[in-house]
């Protein structure tokens, strides 16, 4: 099981403007946490903080329970699949090791292509794959990383609602037991697939994080469970009313 | 076959023209006439051709290398950019045409000025256009570089440099079409062999079927050139998107 995850943040402003209020976050370990909020109140910048594309602030603090330091432990999946037009299928999954100068672990890469479902199309270049393919291939990659802690900044939002069910249904199972942190616009997604979902509601001094009551099932919860449902339409109004 | 088609029926309208009007042939030499002239005179041809061909294809290569290693500089040290760049404009700012007596003197007769001729030309498209490429990489890709522990070199490498393949390609087809030019104007200002220097000296005779004769062996290489450029360009980047988007239409 992965370790929790305590963040402690000063108020985070950019450009001038107020993006994150001073806040305290811990993120229970092996659990999802799934962030919400409207566009522009700082969820991206969280997670590019955390993800050490950001520099932290002064008085920032980031610290996984185990005490060891977070840099080099996270693994990141973002909108886009962002797979290298030029590597196949297979190589894209072993990016990471390739570029520390690593040698790829192939057979694990190989056993995660076929668990993502993409057995037989190691070889293929990306532009062969469809939409879906792709996203289930940065799926495979980011958990080639094997990192305790994931990062997810709307991995599945650039493809069809079908298409996304699948996706989370297959990424509930993969990611069981890793740290995740998962930025959604989503309110289903949020609801199917997280432990603890926090709205980021904006203020006048920056965002300020909310906890939302959850339903009573554990995830990945059916979409077609009444209280799913019912806090699927209470989230919605929630999210309504922040914007 | 629809551009050879093309290229016939300009000909064939360029024959007939001639014929009607009965211009003199040193004015402007009939197409059959050239070709009777290219093939007779094809031994003395044949060996400038070769000249000029060697400085066209030294000089792209020399060009391109240089162009490459410029704009990795450029990338890869900060310091570079602000140094190097503007050095890099300015010098494009002179004509080559106004150096070329200057190569000459310095460089002498032979191949070496009008190779370096050619290696002015062709360095700038491919160091600008690579440069371009590299500067314009996914934000994305090196984000997630970033998160994988890549070190600057190893994204430079294998992110960086692969995803500008295409744009150092699009200078390399317009590198190869400019080729000839410094091999040409560098045989026009001084030289005793090479395709330029028959251009020249048959002007100065009004051996105008002569002239035309070079010229078009001439182009003839200038479009093998760019042909062969691109078909190798093709092959090397199959990923490349508009390589697949534009090849659709059926063979230029």
């Amino acid at each position: 099981m992965a370790p929790g995850l305590g963040v402690s943040l000063p108020e985070i402003r950019l450009g001038g403007r107020a993006v994150l209020s001073a806040a305290t976050l811990d993120f229970a370990g092996g659990k999802v946490t799934a962030l919400l909020g409207p566009s522009g109140v700082g969820k991206s910048t969280l997670l590019r903080l955390l993800a050490g594309l950001l520099p932290l602030p002064a008085g920032a603090r980031v610290a996984p329970a185990d005490g060891a330091p977070l840099a080099g432990r996270v693994a990141w999946m973002g909108q886009q699949d962002l797979l290298l037009p030029w590597l196949t299928l297979l190589d894209n999954v072993c990016l990471g090791a390739r570029l520390r100068g690593e040698r790829p672990d192939q057979p694990r890469a190989r056993a995660l292509i076929a668990a993502v479902g993409l057995e037989g199309r190691e070889g293929a270049r990306p532009a062969e794959l469809s939409g879906g393919m792709r996203q289930r291939a940065a799926l495979a990659r980011t958990l080639m990383e094997d990192r305790p802690f994931v990062l997810m900044d709307e991995p599945f939002s650039a493809v069809d609602a079908p298409t996304r069910h699948r996706l989370q249904s297959l990424a509930a199972g993969l990611l069981h037991g890793r740290t995740v942190l998962l930025v959604t616009h989503d309110p289903l997604e949020a609801l199917r697939l997280a432990h603890r979902i926090l709205v980021l509601r904006p203020g006048p001094r920056g965002a300020v994080p909310e906890d939302l009551p959850m339903p009573p099932a554990p995830p990945l919860r059916a979409a077609h469970d009444p209280a799913v449902l019912a806090a699927q339409a209470a989230l919605l109004e929630r999210l309504a009313e922040a914007a | 076959m629809r551009p050879l088609l093309a290229a016939l029926g300009l000909l064939l309208a360029w024959e007939g023209f001639v014929r009607w009007s009965g211009t003199p042939p040193f004015l402007l030499p009939a197409p059959i006439r050239v070709a009777t002239v290219l093939a007779e005179r094809w031994d003395i041809l044949a060996g400038h051709a070769v000249t000029t061909a060697t400085e066209i294809l030294l000089g792209l290569l020399i060009g391109t290398l240089l162009g490459i290693a410029v704009a990795l500089l450029l990338t890869a040290w900060r310091g570079g950019r602000r140094w190097l760049l503007p050095l890099l404009i300015a010098s494009q700012a002179i004509p080559v045409f106004a150096i070329a007596p200057l190569l000459t003197l310095w460089l002498g007769f032979g191949a070496a000025s009008k190779v370096a001729m050619a290696t002015i030309i062709i360095f700038f498209p491919v160091a600008t256009a690579f440069y371009d490429g590299l500067r314009r990489t996914e934000p994305g890709w090196l984000d997630l570089a970033a998160t994988m522990g890549a070190s600057r070199t190893a994204a430079l490498w294998r992110i960086r440099v692969p995803a500008a393949l295409p744009a150092l390609a699009s200078g390399l087809r317009v590198a190869a079409a400019v080729a000839p030019i410094g091999a040409v104007v560098g045989e026009w200002v001084g030289a005793s062999s090479g395709l330029g220097y028959v251009m020249l000296q048959a002007n100065g005779r009004s051996q105008t079927d002569m002239m035309f004769a070079a010229l078009a062996i001439l182009a003839a290489m200038a479009m093998a050139l760019w042909f062969a450029t691109d078909r190798l360009l093709r092959a090397l980047l199959p990923w490349q998107p508009d390589a697949l988007s534009e090849h659709d239409g059926g063979t230029p």
